[in-house]
């Protein structure tokens, strides 16, 4: 039972240029041409290994959706000359765990082994990798669980909300429609397609590391070449940019549910522009920063009207948008809208003030170490760092890229960024007095 | 062979391992009766303070449901020294983060900042222990608040209602069968004086844990404790913590809770079981093991067989939680596979528990099982907020730090026919509750 609306957490870091040092990172390149962002900590007998390919489960073909993504739920079901079940036991007796993700731009490896144990877990990692077994019993048993899953979200209102934003936003594009596919793409994929999307997807030229823990630079080295280096130079296209058509107004999705849930947003603004950082920390002022944010005092502090509601910055590699979610009853839903587009409006028009741009540097700079706080998440953040084209010492700058931001530039990216005439409002419930504009 | 052979070397290093290097833990217990856990870890100058209150929602008195976790959120509201939403505001304004979660034997608040504010952290912790100062609009604001959060996480979900049902019948005179958010019709009637009796009621040191975990030396803690928590006196009229217990279950309980909203539906089974228990956690020991026997990993008994051999099943699992003040539950659940009914599924739930009952346990499991354990003691110490948090929990709960810091060993040393044993004692018809998760469309096809 937490109290707070777990919002998309923000980034973050502290008066602790201390706390940074601690994080040293080691760029290596691998004898076999492979990078990677290493943290040496030799406290705790383990390393957390986290591999990234770029392009995720937009690299769909067109009728094959939800391909690469039960692919990647495949890669644990069997692989070698081990199935699902020797596979699963073999790990366990080494008390290894590998895991699987997909997502619109990015597919993830993260494994995490002991020491001792790594030597042996090595050959299990590059079996999932390299020799999937995709056998079709374990196919139609995945299968079904993504169908089950996809039927469910037919029922969720969360869903039925950001599928009509993504479909209005984005079309026939990949970003319009949900990665996991639907239950007629998925019921037709067949082990030729899972084989494709696996070569399509694991590549030498999308491919991003990260390494944190008991392991040194040299054995790292001779770990990722011998896992990674057989790996294809090359995979599939990467999609092209996505449309956004987002225009003022609401769609109301019919849902019979006593509280709406609404998502609303419209464009907005890619990781490498120069404008990011002011418009990061608009985000926080507006709804990214917990209780003190503009639409959290007014909506729930003031007047009540939900548990939470917060906003976001979307930059995925083809298309950005700025969104945010809250749900309320019903009857109380046109009142929430009204009051957000008021904040937007005045956030737009009016811009933040000093105070709370000091203080949204303040939490931001302050709270940014706090985020280092185990070999698995560092291991993502480098990951995420590299992908995001950032160089290897940014973690000393980046506080200093929060504080150099003036209040000028907030309020000219909040002119820029901020469009209460485009604002749109994706809502599934029955709203009372709300229906779909256009 | 080979296989055997490494598993054994295996067993032997991490053995070593985890007893050489253990995350350091002190305990202090304060004049006022405040008792101070310090969890140890240099790696980032990073604290986390937590302060878990011996009270919960099973605490309640009857007609006032949901007051624990709405008092939770008066928290943050002022208190006479601070404003409504200072506490936070601060906090952040230190680049720190908080928050706070009710459960039905604890209320925790805690702070995650830089370790140098420490102080500062206990000062408006030790403050709001005992100066809240609510106005009238706090109270029916929050009020709708919390009936949203209500209508989110509870009413918006058939899954969560259907818990709330299974969890209202499993326990007959309990304050367990209670829901931790409150029943909607007594949520809308909690007013200041509710909540007021309640803090007034259990809100003190000496029915509060303090566990700070981080980049912190002990005796530093301990000194910050003193100055802020020690000036507290200790509350002369805490109640002694009495509840309503369970009688004997003595008739199989079913229910059927068919919702439109529902696209998948599936079985869920539970028992009445005995918790964990200072001193004395053999069998809460064995009845863990027992939860990752049957339905922990891919290789678990009941996945094997349903998942893998019958595919009957497109899921299935058991749970059990043994940190609870009183009895508790051993749980399973198990979601049908395309083309099988309900009753097929419970069926086949059935018949494989009794296959088990049957045939024990696979040593080999059993060993895998146990292995896995051993190294999840070394991966937890890359969380030390995760290990804070389980000694909050247990010490909430009935249970000393000592027998936390006994549990590993404990479970190590649980032999397969304890599991049984265990398994044979609670997984009786007699103790139980079985739901049927469905739509209205499905229930009559």
């Amino acid at each position: 039972m937490l109290r707070r609306f777990v919002a998309a957490i923000a980034l973050i870091w502290s008066s602790a240029s201390l706390a940074l040092a601690e994080v040293e990172i080691q760029e290596i390149t691998t004898p076999g041409g492979i990078t990677a962002w290493l943290v040496e900590d030799h406290s705790i007998p383990f390393t957390a290994l986290e591999l990234v390919f770029r392009g995720g489960t937009s690299l769909d073909q067109p009728g094959k959706r939800g391909a690469t993504n039960l692919m990647m739920g495949l890669l644990e079901e069997g692989a070698g000359d081990r199935d699902a079940r020797a596979y699963a036991r073999r790990l366990e007796e080494l008390a290894a765990s590998i895991s699987y993700d997909a997502s619109d731009d990015e597919l993830s490896i993260s494994a995490q082994f002991l020491t001792e144990n790594r030597d042996e877990v090595l050959p299990l990692l590059a079996d999932t990798i390299h020799r999937p077994r995709f056998d079709q019993d374990a196919l139609d048993r995945v299968r079904a669980q993504v169908i089950s899953g996809l039927q469910s979200d037919q029922n969720d209102p969360n869903e039925l909300a950001s599928a009509a934003l993504s479909l209005g936003a984005h079309g026939d594009h990949p970003y319009g429609s949900d990665g996991s596919g639907t239950v007629d793409s998925v019921s037709a994929l067949t082990r030729d397609d899972i084989i494709a999307a696996h070569q399509g997807g694991l590549a030498m030229d999308r491919l991003y590391v990260g390494a944190v823990g008991d392991i040194t630079p040299e054995d790292l080295a001779v770990l990722l070449d011998t896992l990674l280096a057989d790996l294809p130079e090359t995979g599939a296209l990467m999609p092209d940019d996505a449309p956004v058509n987002i225009s003022g107004g609401v769609t109301v999705v019919d849902f019979d549910t006593p509280q709406s849930v609404a998502l609303f947003g419209h464009e907005g603004i890619m990781r490498d522009d120069p404008d990011f950082f002011a418009a990061f920390i608009l985000n926080h002022i507006m709804g990214g920063g917990g209780f003190s944010s503009r639409l959290m005092q007014e909506v729930r502090e003031k007047r009540g009207l939900t548990y939470g509601i917060n906003t976001f910055l979307v930059p995925k590699d083809h298309a950005a948008l700025y969104l945010g979610s809250v749900a309320t009853g019903n009857d109380r839903m046109a009142e929430t809208v009204e009051v957000v587009r008021g904040i937007w409006t005045d956030l737009a028009e009016n811009g933040v003030t000093q105070e709370e741009l000091n203080a949204a540097k303040t939490y931001l700079t302050g709270a940014y170490p706090l985020r280092f706080d185990g070999n698995a998440p560092i291991a993502r953040i480098m990951v995420g760092m590299q992908v995001t084209g950032l160089p290897v010492d940014y973690i000393a700058t980046r506080n200093d890229k929060i504080n150099a931001v003036t209040l000028d530039e907030v309020n000219a990216v909040a002119r820029r960024l901020l469009q209460p005439e485009k604002l749109h409002f994706y809502i599934a419930g029955r709203p009372e007095g709300l229906e779909t504009t256009n | 062979m080979l296989r055997r052979f490494l598993t054994f070397l295996a067993c032997a290093a991490l053995a070593s391992i985890a007893s050489a290097e253990e995350t350091p833990v002190t305990h202090f217990t304060l004049d006022n009766g405040l008792e101070l856990v310090v969890v140890e870890d240099h790696r980032a100058p990073v604290v986390q303070h937590m302060i878990w209150y011996r009270v919960g929602a099973a605490d309640e008195p009857p007609g006032a449901s949901g007051v624990a976790h709405f008092l939770e959120h008066l928290m943050f509201k002022g208190t006479e020294n601070m404003e409504a939403g200072e506490f936070s505001r601060v906090v952040a304004e230190n680049g720190g983060r908080d928050n706070a979660f009710t459960s039905y034997d604890y209320t925790a608040y805690f702070q995650r900042v830089a370790a140098d504010r420490l102080g500062l952290m206990m000062q408006m912790e030790a403050d709001r222990m005992r100066n809240l100062a609510l106005t009238e609009d706090d109270v029916l604001t929050e009020r709708d608040v919390i009936l949203e959060e209500r209508s989110q996480r509870t009413d918006s979900n058939p899954r969560a209602l259907f818990g709330e049902q299974m969890n209202a019948t499993m326990f007959m005179n309990h304050g367990y069968s209670v829901p931790v958010i409150g029943w909607r019709h007594e949520m809308e009637t909690l007013d200041m004086e509710d909540v007021t009796s309640f803090y007034r009621t259990h809100y003190g040191p000496n029915n509060a844990v303090l566990v700070v975990s981080g980049d912190v030396v002990p005796d530093e803690v301990l000194a910050l404790a003193q100055e802020y928590y020690g000036p507290i006196p200790a509350k002369t009229d805490l109640p002694e913590r009495t509840r309503t217990q369970e009688p004997p279950h003595l008739a199989p309980r079913r229910l059927t809770l068919a919702d439109p909203r529902v696209s998948q539906p599936y079985v869920s089974r539970s028992y009445l079981a005995p918790e964990r228990n200072s001193g004395d956690q053999r069998e809460a020991a064995a009845l863990e093991l027992l939860a990752e026997v049957l339905g922990g990993g891919v290789t678990s008994v009941l996945r094997d067989r349903l998942q893998f051999e019958t595919q009957e099943a497109l899921w299935v699992g058991a749970f059990y939680n043994g940190m609870s003040l009183d009895q508790t539950s051993f749980g399973l659940v198990i979601v049908p596979a395309q083309g099988v009914s309900l009753e097929e599924a419970e069926a086949a739930l059935d018949r494989e528990i009794a296959t088990f009952l049957e045939t024990g346990v696979d040593p080999e499991q059993l060993d895998r099982i146990k292995l896995l354990y051993r190294a999840s003691q070394i991966y937890a110490r890359d969380d030390v907020d995760g290990i804070a948090r389980r000694y909050g929990q247990a010490m909430t709960t009935g249970l000393a730090v000592e027998d936390v810091q006994a549990w590993p060993d404990i479970v190590q040393s649980i032999t397969g026919e304890e599991i049984v044993a265990a398994a044979r004692k609670v997984l009786r018809a007699d103790t139980s509750v079985t739901g049927w998760l469905t739509s209205p469309d499905q229930e009559e096809s």
